[in-house]
Parts: structure tokens; C-alpha cells; sequence
């Protein structure tokens, strides 16, 4: 049984309809790459998971129809590190480490925001710093830690090479790929940068206007004519 | 020199009270973007209800406690059934303008209807000093400085400033609650996908915010001595000023912003002999001055985000 299972979601915003069907398994220890040109529908897939957006269709957390809303998400152990990054712009690193794990009841909180500042060590510098007043590249890591704060079981990532620079960008997925590794880290990630996400994926997904129109082993996906053409640029 | 402190102590009593109702307001403000109207009048109903209770026999210091917490259930009941169905994503803000207006008026006659039309005599929870056809008494004197002398009002209004200052601070800073409202307040988005509950903290922020003002509107009624239909409307009006002085995002500021309102205020009455009302210039003048200067307030932040 797959960790995530989603079959045949529809939806959208109001009126309009981005997603058109969608079909999409992650398994246990997997990361799966969602590719996709702009307005293809990448992100209101992610959204139609946590539930943000009202969907039709199917969306299963361990065979269990997953709480539609994002909060419960949350508390169902879906990690959401959203576009633009999503951090608490006037609270400090730390606050924002805490936030992650605001339900959790178990004493090892700390233990675990010691491990994220080991991690990056960059966090720990800013430990009582704005959130708002640090480097792109720096909230995008404490948005990722931020997420792990919560111990996810299933960790979306929205496009997060988004305005970084290519050697953050580079840096960033060697450290998500040794969380997959090390750790067993179930991810989903959608990107524009398609060539890095499918060096830390093993499987992915291409949308096209709110439909799958491939799938299949990173690997395959690359040496697919046309999706390299489309998609990696090359 | 004494008349001089003597004005200083009086807008610090008043300050406090202006201080505390700006605090309410503020509280709505970050964790809502709204500004709520009808505080004051929520706040006169407390301020009946604490009366209410003491003509059945309970104690001052107890009535108004009874009165905080009811006003607390209140509030969030408030924050569910009228304020949430007209605040939804999309919807105008002159929807929710209006229901404050709305409530400003219900909240208003329905305190006249329940309790009294009249103004009803208000004991105080600290020592006065009662005379003759003057029930509740006037405050007695707490300690005396030089020719002047500092009142049980002025130091009774001032010291529970102060502790509603040190619990805010420790509710919002030191407990998890208060971290959850807080980012509530910063980023609604970002707080659900961490699991918070933004819709119960948002009753949570109108609950503490209903709290404060019965607590601002028992402690003003017992200062004056009474309470009317008319008491918070020109409290509300001050506290409003005290906020968009200190900035509306801001509890220091709110603090501030009172003080310097009522202290203003305080002195244009003392010393300044032109028309009878002038008081209620000056620290509009005041404000006009300031957010010339500083749209966002003295303490106001300014939205800056680095993407």
C-alpha cells in the first residue's frame, strides 16, 4: 500500500478547474517529482492534498482518507514547505523551529530544534533573528526545518529552488536526498528545475494543464525525448 | 508645581484605563486586521454586568472578576456567530464594518435594556473614604507626595495596568498558546499548515480581548463612581487614539499611545482656559502630528518582507 494515493482528483479555485483527474501514488521512503510548466497545475496538486482547496476524487494517507483541511493535514503528519516559503516573517528562527512542533506532546521538542540548528548551521546563527530579515536561502532552510519539526511522515516541497542561487539550490537537494537516505524521508516535490529534482527522485510525475500526461522512473524520465525537450531543456 | 502633578497623576489614572482599552483593540487588530468598534460597548456592558453582580451581594473585587470571565465567553461567541460569517476570504470589509456599527448600537440598548437606563452607583475595589448623600464614597488617599497626594484610583488603575501588561506578555511570549496566537497574527496560512487551529484562536484573540475591556470598563465605572450608558464612548474614542498614536500592531505602543493621550488631555484641562471641551483637541492634534511623521505610529511596524 502506497503512503499517499491519490485517484482522480479534480478541482480548482471557484469556478475554474486546474486539476483534471489526477492519479498519484507515493510510497514509504520514496521521492516522487512532480515536473510541470507554469499554471500546469503543480502546486494546486499539493494544495489538494493538504486540502486547502475543495477537491472531488480521492486522497489517502496510509489507505485513510486524509482530514481536508490543511491544520489537520498537519496534525496527520503531511510536512507542507509552501512556495515563497511560507515562514513566520516576525517571529524569530527559533519561534519558528517551535511552531513546527506545536502539537507534538513528546519531550524531545528541543532535541529536535538542537538537530535542525546541527543540520543547518546557518539557522543557529539566527536563532533570534526575524525570520523576515534573513537571505532567501536561509528561509527556505528554515521552512524545510520548520516542516521537519512536525516529524513528518509525507514532507511537500513547493518549487524550492525558487529564487535561490544555483549553488544553494545544489546544496539544498544534497541535503534533501541524505534525509531520504539516511533517514527514510518520504518526500513530494514540485519543481521547475527539473534535471536536480530528478537526481534526488526515483520516480516522477509530468502535468500538463491539470493532467498526468507521463510517469515513470527518474531515469525513464529523462531519457524521454520529448519530456527533455519540454521539460529539462536539453 | 503641585497642580502640575496633580495633572500628571490624573492622565496617568485615566492612561490607564485608555491604555487597557487600546490593548483590546490591538489584540483584534494583529490577530484579525480588524478594529473593533463595538469594544467599548462590549466593554460598558461588562461594566454593568460587574455592577449587577455586586447588587446581588457580591463583592466588588469578585463581581468584576465574575464579569472578565463571562465577558471572555462572550467574546468568543461574538467572534463566531457575528464576526466569522461575515469576515470570510472574499468578502468586503464594509460587511464586518457594518456589524460592528451594528453591534456598537445592539450591544449599547441591550445593556440599557437589561440592566438600567439610569447611571447606577459603582463601589470601588480599593479604599474610599464615603460621606453623606455620596454612596460610593471618594478614593482614599494611598500615599502623599510633598503637597500632593497619590489616590487609591490613580494607584489602583496604574498597578492593574501593570499586571495586565506582565500577563499579556507572559501569555504571548512564554506559552504556547501564546506563540500559536501570535503566528496566527503573522502568517494565517503558514499557522494552519503547522497545525494550529486559527479559527479557535481566533475566539481565543476576541476572548481576551472582551476580558481586558471588562476589565478597563469596571475599573473606569468604579473610578467614576458610576456606571451610564454614555460611559465608554468617549473612552473608546481616546483608546482609538492611544492605538493609532502607538500603532495599531503594537501593545508597547498601546501603552504608550494612553498615556500620552490622557496625560495630554489632562493638562489642556488644566491649564488651558479657552472653550470647555478643548481637551478632546489637543490630543488629536497630537496624533495628527505624529502619523504626519510616522504613518505607522511610534511603535507601529512597517510590513517589510524580503522574498
Amino acid at each position: 500500500m502506497s503512503l499517499l494515493e491519490l485517484s482522480g482528483v479534480t478541482g480548482g479555485y471557484g469556478p475554474v478547474t486546474v486539476l483534471r483527474g489526477i492519479d498519484l501514488t507515493v510510497d514509504e521512503g520514496e521521492v516522487v517529482v512532480v515536473l510541470g510548466a507554469n499554471g500546469a497545475g503543480k502546486t494546486t496538486t499539493l494544495r489538494a492534498i493538504t486540502g486547502e482547496i475543495a477537491t472531488r476524487g480521492q486522497v489517502l494517507l496510509d489507505g485513510r482518507p486524509l482530514a481536508r483541511s490543511p491544520e489537520k493535514a498537519a496534525r496527520a503528519g503531511v510536512g507542507h514547505v509552501p512556495q515563497g516559503r511560507g515562514t513566520f516573517g516576525d517571529l524569530t528562527t527559533l519561534e519558528n523551529l517551535q511552531l513546527g512542533a506545536i502539537n507534538r506532546r513528546d519531550g524531545e521538542v528541543q532535541r529536535d530544534i538542537d538537530r535542525w540548528f546541527e543540520v543547518f548551521p546557518r539557522l543557529s546563527e539566527r536563532r533570534d533573528q526575524a525570520a523576515g530579515s534573513m537571505s532567501g536561502g536561509e528561509q527556505q532552510m528554515l521552512a524545510i526545518a520548520r516542516a521537519m519539526m512536525l516529524r513528518p511522515r509525507l514532507l511537500l516541497l513547493d518549487e524550492p529552488s525558487l529564487g535561490l542561487a544555483p549553488l544553494i539550490t545544489r546544496d539544498l537537494f544534497a541535503r534533501l536526498g541524505e534525509l531520504n537516505r539516511e533517514e527514510g524521508l518520504t518526500i513530494l516535490v514540485v519543481e521547475q528545475n527539473a534535471n536536480l529534482a530528478l537526481d534526488i527522485g526515483h520516480r516522477g510525475y509530468v502535468l500538463e494543464t491539470g493532467e498526468i500526461v507521463a510517469s515513470g522512473p527518474s531515469s525513464q524520465l529523462r531519457d524521454d525525448d520529448a519530456i527533455r525537450k519540454a521539460y529539462l531543456g536539453f | 508645581m503641585d497642580l502640575f502633578i496633580r495633572y500628571i497623576l490624573i492622565g496617568i489614572g485615566n492612561g490607564a484605563v485608555y491604555a487597557a482599552l487600546a490593548l483590546a483593540l490591538v489584540l483584534i487588530y494583529r490577530t484579525t486586521g480588524l478594529l473593533n468598534l463595538a469594544q467599548g460597548e462590549m466593554a460598558l456592558f461588562s461594566a454593568y454586568l460587574s455592577w449587577w453582580f455586586t447588587t446581588h451581594g457580591v463583592p466588588i473585587g469578585l463581581a468584576i472578576a465574575f464579569s472578565i470571565l463571562l465577558s471572555m465567553i462572550g467574546g468568543a461567541v461574538i467572534e463566531r456567530v457575528l464576526i466569522r460569517p461575515v469576515t470570510a476570504p472574499g468578502k468586503s470589509h464594509l460587511n464586518v464594518l457594518i456589524v460592528m456599527l451594528g453591534m456598537f448600537l445592539a450591544i449599547n440598548a441591550i445593556s440599557q435594556l437589561l440592566f438600567s437606563t439610569d447611571a447606577e452607583p459603582m463601589p470601588k475595589p480599593w479604599p474610599s473614604v464615603s460621606s453623606p448623600g455620596d454612596p460610593v464614597g471618594r478614593s482614599a488617599r494611598l500615599l502623599d507626595i510633598g503637597n500632593t497626594s497619590i489616590s487609591w484610583a490613580v494607584g489602583a488603575l496604574a498597578l492593574t495596568l501593570i499586571g495586565l501588561c506582565l500577563f499579556l506578555y507572559l501569555l504571548l511570549q512564554k506559552t504556547k498558546l501564546g506563540l500559536a496566537l501570535r503566528a496566527v497574527a503573522s502568517n494565517p496560512a503558514s499557522a494552519r499548515m503547522v497545525g494550529i487551529n486559527t479559527s479557535a484562536m481566533l475566539m481565543v484573540g476576541w476572548a481576551l480581548a472582551a476580558g481586558i475591556g471588562a476589565l478597563a470598563g469596571s475599573m473606569v465605572a468604579a473610578d467614576r463612581g458610576s456606571v451610564s450608558p454614555g460611559l465608554m464612548t468617549v473612552v473608546l474614542v481616546y483608546a482609538f487614539a492611544a492605538a493609532a498614536l502607538g500603532g495599531f500592531d503594537s501593545p508597547v505602543g498601546a501603552v504608550v499611545g494612553g498615556m500620552i493621550v490622557a496625560i495630554a488631555e489632562s493638562l489642556t484641562i488644566g491649564y488651558v482656559d479657552a472653550l470647555s471641551t478643548i481637551e478632546l483637541v489637543v490630543p488629536f492634534a497630537l496624533i495628527l502630528l505624529v502619523l504626519l511623521v510616522r504613518p505607522t505610529g511610534l511603535f507601529g511596524r512597517r510590513v517589510v518582507e524580503r522574498v
